[in-house]
């Protein structure tokens, strides 16, 4: 109970630390901000050790070991290696040898990320476009991403004709450019209102 | 009398910076601290996220993947505090995961909190398993095994020592998948889940991501979404259990008409001094 009370006036305390930078920077907020990316960067490595390393590497290769599967335990050396040798970035002689594993996500990562994109998002996308022409939205749905693709079109000038189609497909653009903005005004809204939430319901119990 | 104006405009139009932040704390704490009510509207793509919930059967098994971080907390935690009640409600088994570990802790707590309100047991009616690191190489997995990935819950315990895990195996076993996320994670679900294994997907995120995901839900590759603080003010309006998103609603309206009253300001006086100019 009294280290939920201590964490609640720290984070408080942190809190108004935080939003004192709308005054002007100082060191309070400063301080503040050096504890919150200590402490993410702290947990992170935690988190990557407890659930990662070693239930995955350390515990795996003592419970094959046990089962006598020599090739299951093992095997697990490779990632191993890999994983020691992603550290040597931080040694300007070595950091060649970085770049092997690093070589081998981007190619598990270029692998998987090449069907996704075509398979998960391109086609189903092509394909929603393609609607059948017989409501005014889907009319919209055909201008819109026709005068959008004409504006990115830049092997030719955007004169005459591809010129009005490309003002058009800008228009289209500010209309995505607005939506957008406005769900994002109201992410941030979100945010201060959980921050004083925050404050007057856990610190000061001013919210029921 | 345009002439007199002027310089009133040009001073509203130039405000310091400091005394709008005053005004939108104003704005901001007084609906928390008085509390009007306000009629929350249902949105479609909020209705079609609970009524993909609201028809799986007893005992159907939810994947609620926590992929936001405390940073966006005050929009996405409301989301999961209202699914987690109606899926406790519908008597879904819940399985708990995410694909940032610092977005894990947030999971728990809201898993601790409902559980006790539904007076659901840890193993019987939900489990946790924790975060395991791999993304999309773990997304493409789970298709096959999630023992592959996940041997354990997150307290270190077999997934087979729990009775409802042990007919879990794949998407197959999986009715539904629940990304709350704040980033490009949802993406990856859907394009690496949904896409490859046809997984059943509704996705919570917060509003910045919101727009992008219209697209997945335009071409029916998710069920549904649930966008910002005012999506979970929606679906604890549809789970009948107003929380922290309905409370925050009247805020978030007042703050949104003080912002459009500045930026008719602010235009007025930039147009006028241009004109005088």
């Amino acid at each position: 109970m009294s280290g939920d009370l201590i964490g609640t006036w720290l984070a408080a305390t942190l809190t108004i630390a935080i939003f004192s930078f709308l005054y002007r920077d100082n060191p309070l907020y400063r301080a503040a901000e050096h504890v919150y990316v200590g402490i993410s960067a702290g947990f992170a490595v935690i988190y990557a050790w407890a659930f990662d390393v070693y239930p995955m590497l350390v515990e795996s290769f003592k419970a094959q070991l046990g089962a006598k599967n020599y090739f299951e335990a093992y095997i697990l050396v490779i990632p191993a290696l890999l994983g020691l040798a992603m550290l040597l970035r931080s040694i300007p002689k070595l950091t060649w040898i970085s770049r092997w594993p690093i070589s081998f996500t981007i190619g598990i990562g270029a692998g998987l990320g090449l069907i996704a994109a075509i398979q998960g998002y391109l086609l189903p996308q092509i394909f929603d476009t393609l609607r059948p022409l017989v409501t005014i939205n889907n009319a919209i749905i055909y201008i819109g991403v026709i005068t959008t693709l004409t504006y990115f079109y830049f092997s030719r000038e955007h004169r005459g004709l591809t010129g009005v189609v490309a003002r058009i497909g800008i228009i289209f653009i500010m209309v995505a450019f607005g939506a957008s903005f406005g769900y994002t005004v109201m992410a941030r809204v979100s945010l201060l209102i959980g921050r004083f939430y925050f404050l007057f319901h856990d610190w000061l119990p001013l919210i029921r | 009398m345009k002439v007199t104006l002027l310089p009133m405009w040009r001073t509203l139009a130039s405000i310091d910076r400091r005394i709008i932040y005053l005004l939108l704390t104003i704005v901001v704490v007084l609906p928390l601290i008085i509390h009007p009510k306000i009629k929350v509207r249902v949105s479609e793509p909020v209705r079609a996220a609970f009524k993909s919930i609201e028809k799986l059967p007893q005992n159907s098994v939810v994947m609620i993947s926590i992929d936001f971080d405390p940073s966006s907390a005050p929009e996405v935690q409301p989301m999961l505090i209202a699914i987690l009640r109606h899926c406790f409600k519908k008597n879904l088994k819940v399985i708990l995961t995410g694909q940032l570990a610092l977005g894990l802790p947030l999971g728990e707590i809201a898993l601790n909190q409902v559980s006790g309100e539904y007076n659901k047991v840890y193993g019987k009616d939900y489990i946790n398993i924790g975060y395991r690191p791999g993304s999309t190489a773990l997304m493409v997995g789970i298709g096959r095994e999630i023992r592959d990935f996940f041997k354990t819950d997150y307290q270190g315990v077999p997934l087979d020592s729990f009775e409802f895990m042990r007919r879990v195996h794949n998407y197959h076993d999986i009715a539904l998948l629940v990304t709350l996320a704040h980033g490009a994670v949802a993406d990856a679900w859907i394009q690496y889940a949904g896409a490859r294994f046809n997984q059943k997907i509704i996705v919570g995120c917060t509003g910045v991501n919101a727009p992008n995901m219209y697209q997945y839900l335009s071409a029916q590759q998710i069920a549904g979404l649930i966008g910002g603080l005012q999506g979970a003010s929606e679906y604890e309006t549809l789970v009948e259990k107003p929380g922290a998103a309905t409370l925050g609603m009247p805020a978030q309206s007042t703050a949104h008409a003080l912002l459009i009253i500045l930026l008719i300001i602010g235009n007025i006086g930039f147009i006028l001094t241009k004109k005088k100019k």
